[in-house]
């Protein structure tokens, strides 16, 4: 028996969503973690102050894994929410174009916040 | 698939348990989540960019509409964030049972009320 893959999820296999939408989640929970400590115990933040946080090599590499964190686990919600609800026998014989176009509509909002994203944390 | 079949969850016919509110506010938290991307990006992009567009987002944010879109943004990452601890907990066979899966329902509840009530504390004060 063959698997069937599905051509617009992400990873291709549930299996792989499943691991990657969790890693995803604990990486974008660690900045969060972060930056929320780090704004609360520096209320008065000026530019430099955080213009030199966001140049160290660490806040980068965590900026950039966060970032790709986000578009991954952005790719496989939208697709279980879009692939659950925007369905023919929810919506009749039009769901399927109709999902397709949202589809790649999301996917290529995903792809514009992340090159935008990069551009901003990578170009400092 | 798309011969018909029958169907026997009619969602619409089913008084729904605690659970699937937390499921449903979920799905609804992250797709809010996926629209403030663009306000988080706008921001940090502004942040960095100079000393006086920084200074600009500051000044936004003390006024009322920049603060409730803040706060809104922070409530769906909150909720989300909790909704989701509860996932990963559960992936690892804690809280499976249907008495579990209802506490951990409630207590995704109260967490989350509780960081919103926390967020808007840290937006106005």
């Amino acid at each position: 028996m063959g698997m069937i893959t599905n051509v617009t999820s992400f990873g291709r296999s549930g299996l792989y969503d499943w691991l990657l939408q969790r890693t995803t989640a604990v990486v974008m929970a660690i900045y969060v973690v972060f930056v929320t400590f780090y704004l609360l115990t520096n209320p008065n933040l000026d530019y430099s102050q955080w213009l030199a946080l966001n140049s160290h090599i660490c806040m980068k590499v965590l900026n950039v894994l966060t970032v790709l964190s986000i578009a991954i686990h952005a790719w496989i919600g939208l697709w279980a929410v879009l692939t659950d609800y925007v369905t023919v026998r929810l919506l009749g014989p039009k769901a399927t174009p109709l999902r397709i176009f949202f589809q790649l509509g999301m996917i290529t909002i995903t792809l514009v916040y992340l090159i935008w994203a990069l551009d901003i944390v990578w170009g400092i | 698939m798309n011969k018909k079949r029958p169907v026997n969850l009619d969602i619409g016919t089913i008084q729904l348990p605690v659970t699937s509110y937390v499921s449903i506010l979920h799905r609804v938290s992250g797709v809010v989540l996926f629209a403030a991307i663009a306000i988080f990006l706008w921001v940090l992009d502004a942040s960095l960019s100079s000393e006086e567009s920084f200074n600009a987002v500051k000044e936004c944010m003390s006024g009322t509409f920049c603060q409730l879109i803040i706060w809104a943004s922070l409530a769906a990452l909150a909720y989300h964030m909790v909704a989701g601890i509860r996932h990963l907990i559960m992936d690892f066979g804690i809280g499976e049972t249907l008495e579990g899966g209802r506490l951990g329902a409630k207590v995704v509840f109260i967490i989350a009320a509780v960081l919103i009530i926390l967020a808007g504390v840290w937006v106005w004060a």
